[in-house]
């Protein structure tokens, strides 16, 4: 039952030494993939055996444990240039998560770029993460921000898309895979429009990076952002990638050790890139962890990680749809999304819905999954969200519905 | 105790027929507060009699049926009682009120919400500095 067509899942869990972990007296269904992924023993190992035999600051020493920590530090970036099928070692800059990635367009390139007047788009769908930081843009500089709504179905608008692209914007920013609707954007198509229209591309990738083959070549965008914890890898890294003549022609983000190749009592010269970017000394058993992960990923296979969660968002859309008084957010068609299904449950708060799952070992999301935009656009002060990775089964699904089979008792719904 | 339990009949009931729910005008106190984490809103209105007590009281708000039940009950409790046991009022007083000992470190600050709400209040409007409203 276990087995899907795609992956053995009953295979996988193994690798997943959490999953053995009892919560309430119950078998642990994690369901808060969307929030943070639980991390395989091959990661874990790789960041311990890297602490226990290779630790030294990077790119400083001559020594043999300097040296073999820097060996480690670029191969961890030559996976992570490898998984997104970035043209250049030069285009992927480490940062602590995918919000400091995006944090660092705002301040090296939008300040610099970005003027009174200017037009900033963005879409009702993204993280803070993705907002914020263009909206203190926006209010430092003058310039303004238009956002693209959803359909019905909770596709973006690409009409208005389409309209705003003809008032000549200078940043169009989106995420590729929304953390509540699930709804995954045509990056593909965006970014053309954009580049048509003459304005730098940011993509929010955070939600998809983890589940699906992501090519920036293919994409064709100017930068993008995910972080490691969200795709089996540690906590406190993140990546940036960016077209190498943007980040070159960029001034620094922070500025400190290692990101300056010379510095004088009259000023500094910028250290080459992507160090360029990279003040400080670096997270190395985060970069260690991420490629350990990455590697996993790849073991499994991209493709077959996407069809599983195709399979598995569809059996739970499938279910759902027989739950009496449940509302299911975003496309019908589980090809459309990624592994994430927000809902509400009749009069029941996700709160107390997901102190009742919790009750059962089902782990989910409540509130506004950081998308409080998209959330009161919906009309909804809150959802509960369940989210789907590489080591969730049927099983999984069927513990939910039991689950909310009991809420909806306890509720006398 | 399990953490389900609070969902006995009696929270339900207040959840969703609550007491003492909507705005009173005149009021002497009017305060709001919100839980970051769960968005959970619970606004205070108070008319304060000569004597310095709870003449009448209301609230208003959204969220989890913890929030807003404990809410409103906290209404019923306070109402015709002096300002002064209000600020005596703690954190085993609204778990009392709930019917449970232990609601687990998330769902606590849901239900004491309206407790810092109507101390935050009460002090403003004491004039007395804001010292102790959590009571952890």
């Amino acid at each position: 039952m276990l087995r899907s067509e795609t992956l053995d899942v009953e295979l996988v869990r193994k690798d997943f030494p959490i999953l053995k972990r009892r919560i309430h007296g119950k078998r642990l269904v994690y369901l808060d993939n969307a929030a943070t992924s639980q991390k395989p023993k091959s990661v874990i190992d790789a960041i311990a055996d890297f602490y226990r035999k290779h630790n030294a600051n990077p790119h400083r020493g001559v020594h043999q444990l300097s040296i073999e920590s820097t060996e480690a530090f670029d191969e961890g970036r030559k996976k992570a240039m490898s998984f997104i099928h970035a043209s250049a070692f030069e285009e992927v800059v480490f940062t602590r998560s995918a919000t400091e990635s995006l944090n660092l367009v705002k301040y090296a390139w939008g300040r610099s770029h970005i003027r009174k007047g200017d037009l900033i788009v963005l879409t009702i769908m993204e993280h803070h993460s993705n907002m914020v930081p263009w909206q203190l843009l926006a209010k430092e500089t003058g310039a303004r921000i238009e956002y693209v709504g959803i359909t019905t179905e909770g596709f973006l608008d690409y009409g208005r898309l389409e309209r705003l692209m003809r008032e000549s914007p200078r940043l169009v920013a989106f995420s590729h895979c929304s953390n509540l609707l699930g709804t995954i954007n045509d990056a593909a198509r965006i970014c053309s429009l954009a580049r048509r229209a003459g304005a730098t591309t940011v993509v929010d990738a955070a939600q998809s990076v983890p589940h699906m083959k992501v090519d920036v070549q293919k994409l064709g965008c100017d930068f993008l952002a995910f972080s490691g914890h969200k795709m089996l890898g540690p906590t406190g890294i993140g990546v940036l990638y960016g077209r190498k003549a943007l980040l070159q022609e960029m001034e620094p983000f922070e500025s400190g050790g290692d990101m300056i190749k010379s510095v004088h009592i009259s000023g500094a010269e910028w250290n080459d890139l992507p160090y360029k970017f990279e003040a400080g000394t670096q997270n190395v058993g985060g970069v260690v962890g991420l490629g350990a992960a990455i590697d996993y990923l790849e073991s499994l296979g991209m493709e077959k990680v996407r069809s599983h969660e195709v399979e598995l968002t569809s059996y739970a859309l499938e279910e759902m749809s027989r739950v009496p008084g449940i509302t299911v957010y975003g496309p019908r068609d589980a090809s459309d999304r990624g592994g994430v299904v927000s809902f509400n449950l009749g009069d029941i708060h996700p709160h107390d819905l997901a102190s009742i799952l919790d009750e059962e070992g089902v782990a989910i999301r409540s509130g506004q999954h950081c998308a409080q935009p998209l959330t009161e656009s919906l009309g909804l002060s809150a959802t509960t969200r369940a989210s789907f990775y590489v080591y969730n089964g049927r099983d999984d699904v069927d513990a939910l519905m039991s689950a909310l089979g009991k809420a909806r008792r306890i509720f006398c719904l | 105790m399990s953490s389900s339990d609070i969902y006995r009949e009696l929270i339900l009931d207040y959840y969703r027929n609550p007491r003492n729910f909507g705005k009173l005008d005149p009021h002497d106190i009017d305060f709001k507060d919100s839980n970051p984490l769960c968005g959970d809103e619970v606004e205070i209105q108070v008319r304060v009699s000569p004597d310095k007590k709870i003449e009448d009281i209301r609230f208003f708000g959204k969220g989890c049926a913890i929030s807003q039940a404990s809410a409103s009950m906290l209404t019923e409790l306070a109402k015709g009682r002096p300002l002064e046991w209000v600020k005596e009022l703690s954190k085993a007083d609204i778990l009392k009120m709930l019917g449970t000992t232990d609601l687990g470190p998330a769902r606590t600050k849901c239900a004491l919400l309206s407790m810092k709400v109507l101390k935050a209040g009460v002090y403003g409007y004491l004039g007395a500095t804001l010292e102790d409203t959590t009571d952890h």
